[in-house]
Formats: C-alpha cells, sequence, structure tokens
C-alpha cells in the first residue's frame, strides 16, 4: 500500500498535503482499496468552513458509505470538481487527481494531530492483520 | 473475506464494478457452495413437496426445475427455493444458505406424516455458477453432455470434467448459465479446471458483491431484503409461484389467499435515481415529502450507471413513472418507479 513520505494522515484514512497555509486533503490508496469502486463523492462548497476530526463528506462506493473526516479545520478554498464526472480518480489516482479538497488551515497546530507517514504505514499494517 | 451464514467468502476478487461487467459482457464463476441442498426421496415424495411449496410440483417433469416458496401460516416465508426433480419419487432442493438448517428442520417436521426420505446434503455437495453469454461454449469443452438443448430451468445429469454433475440451466444474474452441482471431494479439481479453460472466454471468479449488483439489475428478491417470514410474497411480487388454486394444501394458502381477497396494502417497486446518490436498504421513500416506503436493497448499477433500489411502497405509489424521493443522510434525491428488470433479461428461454 502506497504510503507517500511528504503527506500527513489521519486515522480514518485521510491524507494532507501541507503547502504554506493551504492544505489539499484526499484519501488514501488504502481507503479506497477497502472501499472499492467509488461512484459518488460528496464534497462541500467553495467557502465553507472545514473542521478537525469532524465530516465534511461522504465517499459512496458500489459496497458500502464512507464518511471524510477533515484533517485539519478551515475555509474551503478549492474543490475537485472533476469527481463528478469522475468519482473512479479516487480509486485510480488517490494522491493525484484524486484530491477532493484545498482549505486554508486556520491553525497550523492541529497539524502536530496528524499521523506522520510512518505512523500510519503502522497503523494500515495493524488493520489489514 | 467476510463471514457469511457461516462461511467464510469473498466480496471481490478483482472489483465489483468489474466482476460485475465481466458477466454482463463475457462470462464469470460464482463458487456458491455455500447454498443449501436437501434430497428427498421416497413413495411419498412429490406429495409431499405439494404440501411442502407454494408452487405446482405436479408440473415438474423429470429434469424440470421450478421456483417456489415455503411459507409459514401465516403467510410469511421459511424461505425462496428451486425444486429439482430428478424422478416422480426424487427431487432435491436448493435453498439459502442463511436458512439452510432452519429448511431442513422444517422439511423434517412436516415430513412425518408422508413416506419420504429428507437428507440434508448441502455439506457434501459444491454448487459452481456460471454466468454469461460464454457460459456455455466455455463449459462444452468440458462437458460430455451436449448442453445446448438443456432449457431454461431444466438439467441434465452428465461428466464435467469426468466428474459426475447436475448441470442446471438456472443463475441469478439475468444472464445465460448453469449452475452445477457435485460432489464436494471434487471441488478444487473441477473449479481449477474451469478456470483454467476459461482463460480463452475471459473466464473471472465472481464474489458476494456483483452476485448482489447483478441480482438486484434482474429485480431478484433476497431472503431477508425483500422476503422474509414477516413480509408478504405476494406484495414482493411472487403471486406467479404462489398456486391457490392447486389441490394440495400448503402452509400458508389461507393466509395467502385472504391477503390476495383483502387487497395489497403495500407492493415491491424498481426506482431510479434521477440525480448522483446511493441508495442502501432501510432508506426511506417519501412522495411529495410525506414517507410512503423503505428500500429492501439498492446500489449503484454498473450497466445503468445510476442508483437502483427496490422498495416497499404503499401500492398507489408503485406505478411506473411515478415521481418518489429517497432520504440520503440529509437529502431528498428524486426518483422514478420504473419496470422491474431494470435490464433486460438475456436468459435463455
Amino acid at each position: 500500500m502506497e504510503v507517500p513520505k511528504d503527506l500527513l494522515y489521519t486515522e480514518e484514512h485521510e491524507w494532507i498535503r501541507v503547502k504554506g497555509n493551504k492544505g489539499v486533503i484526499g484519501i488514501t490508496h488504502f481507503a479506497q482499496d477497502q472501499l472499492g469502486d467509488v461512484v459518488f463523492v460528496e464534497l462541500p462548497q467553495k467557502g465553507a468552513t472545514v473542521s478537525q476530526s469532524k465530516t465534511f463528506g461522504v465517499v459512496e462506493s458500489v459496497k458500502t458509505v464512507s464518511d471524510l473526516y477533515g484533517p485539519v479545520g478551515g475555509a474551503v478554498t478549492a474543490v475537485n470538481q472533476e469527481l463528478e464526472s469522475h468519482p473512479e480518480q479516487v480509486n485510480s489516482d488517490p494522491y493525484g487527481k484524486g484530491w477532493m479538497i484545498e482549505v486554508e488551515i486556520s491553525s497550523a497546530k492541529e497539524l502536530e494531530n496528524l499521523l506522520s507517514p510512518e505512523k500510519y504505514a503502522e497503523r494500515i499494517k495493524e488493520e489489514t492483520h | 473475506m467476510v463471514p457469511f451464514a457461516g462461511w467464510y467468502m469473498p466480496i471481490q476478487y478483482a472489483g465489483v464494478v468489474q466482476e460485475h461487467l465481466c458477466v454482463r459482457d463475457g462470462v464469470g464463476i460464482f463458487d456458491v457452495s455455500h447454498m443449501g441442498e436437501i434430497d428427498i426421496s421416497g413413495k411419498d415424495a412429490k406429495k409431499f413437496l405439494q404440501t411442502l411449496v407454494t408452487n405446482d410440483v405436479d408440473k415438474l417433469s423429470d429434469r424440470a426445475i421450478l421456483y417456489a416458496l415455503m411459507c409459514y401460516e401465516n403467510g410469511g416465508v421459511v424461505d425462496d427455493l428451486l425444486v429439482h426433480r430428478l424422478a416422480e419419487d426424487h427431487y432435491f432442493l436448493c435453498v439459502n444458505a442463511s436458512n439452510a438448517d432452519k429448511d431442513y428442520q422444517w422439511v423434517l417436521d412436516r415430513a412425518r406424516s408422508f413416506q419420504v426420505e429428507a437428507r440434508n446434503i448441502s455439506a457434501e455437495t459444491v454448487q459452481l455458477a456460471l454466468q454469461g453469454k460464454h457460459s456455455e461454449p466455455l463449459l462444452q469443452r468440458l462437458s460430455d453432455v451436449a448442453l445446448d438443448d438443456i432449457k431454461y430451468y431444466h438439467f441434465k445429469t452428465g461428466k464435467i470434467h469426468n466428474i459426475d454433475c447436475i448441470i442446471a440451466r438456472t443463475g441469478y444474474t439475468g444472464e445465460d448459465g448453469f449452475e452445477i452441482y457435485f460432489n464436494a471431494e471434487h471441488a478444487e479439481r473441477v473449479f481449477g479446471k474451469i478456470i483454467e479453460e476459461g482463460r480463452d472466454f475471459g473466464l473471472q471468479p465472481i464474489g458476494l458483491g456483483a452476485r448482489d449488483t447483478l441480482r438486484l439489475e434482474m429485480g431478484y428478491a433476497l431472503y431477508g431484503n425483500e422476503i422474509g417470514a414477516a413480509s408478504s410474497p405476494l406484495e414482493a411480487g411472487l403471486g406467479w409461484v404462489i398456486k391457490l388454486q392447486k389441490q394440495a394444501e400448503f402452509a400458508g394458502r389461507e393466509a395467502l389467499r385472504r391477503q390476495k381477497e383483502s387487497g395489497l396494502k403495500r407492493k415491491l417497486a424498481g426506482i431510479k435515481l434521477l440525480d448522483r446518490g446511493v441508495p442502501r436498504s432501510h432508506y426511506r421513500v417519501l412522495r411529495e415529502g410525506h414517507p410512503v416506503g423503505e428500500i429492501t436493497s439498492g446500489t449503484f448499477s454498473p450497466s445503468l450507471n445510476c442508483g437502483i433500489a427496490m422498495c416497499y411502497v404503499s401500492s398507489e405509489c408503485a406505478e411506473k413513472g411515478t415521481r418518489l424521493e429517497v432520504e440520503i443522510r440529509s437529502q431528498r434525491v428524486p426518483a422514478e418507479v420504473v419496470p422491474l428488470p431494470f435490464v433486460p433479461s438475456r436468459v435463455k428461454k
């Protein structure tokens, strides 16, 4: 399972790529693999506020439905509109074209609550056993 | 892998959508050995089955199959099943895995006053389903009997890869195909050989996930969802397998007759979402904001690329074209009643 080194992770399998005061958010390779074929992603509007550990959206696969949890709090500055017509990009490219939202991080301190790539890799190892 | 009715079964091998389309476009193999089998033999076998199931076993000729229900006295469903006639005094029933033990007990309890022997042969019987348009040419390569003249809901006994099998033209996908029964000691050998021979046909193993999306596109009932002990099979649209006029008295007949006479309050309907979303079981169904029913099974249809569901709604809402809404979390997604099946059946009639 791919766990890129330049990202931070949540216990619920979201990732965030931090650049300055902005963060791009998606779900991990492990998460998309567990969900199977993603057919619909429900995301907040640009300008909405998301909070750390609170749901900001929903991802529906053929098999199941799963909530999306904010890795950090902040205002949504961009939404991946492509997922509306191509939700399968969450499966094919979870760390790239499958990104979901970009937020302006309101408190950098919240990043300290997230998992490092090493910790996250351990975490999913536990879950697959 | 997930626990399912006491078995460990794969939800998917390669992915639900891909497996689904593999069956619709070509051929897939399902290991459905979890299904239960009950052998019924003896002088009174036919007479007994006439009292056991709702459909008319009298109509069966040798090597023919009947879809039927076993009902409780109140009309609720014990299980839905297939009755295979080997001879006038010899049948075998294929029942749901989750109900196999209950069914066997039900059969034993009711068989007491008849000269029949009932045996639960579930553990020693393997069932494989080969489904999709390439099923016949693929299976023919391994079979010593001609398959092209096995009609829908009929079977032959013959050898597959030199193993004695029952080869039935039945299935749960709406595609042409076969369900094959044989002794469990040969399971790996036969499965392996079909997989090997299937390479030329793009054969793939199919998991429980696609088994459910395939049956749902056909509007086939699933025990525990559309039918069960607490719901009416008439409301489920299964009146065609309930022969109230047949001579033999069967459990549930009076209750079902009364239901039919007093009219059905609700009906099973197929709905298609008109907007994005995936309907799932137990979601509420509304009409102009008022609750009118509940979803029994729902999914994203890989063939139609939209959400589809079966639901019980009050009878006046079950008309084709009726606009309804499905409550998905906090949203109400518009939907429309459509005729079943959602996708045209391609079984070989």
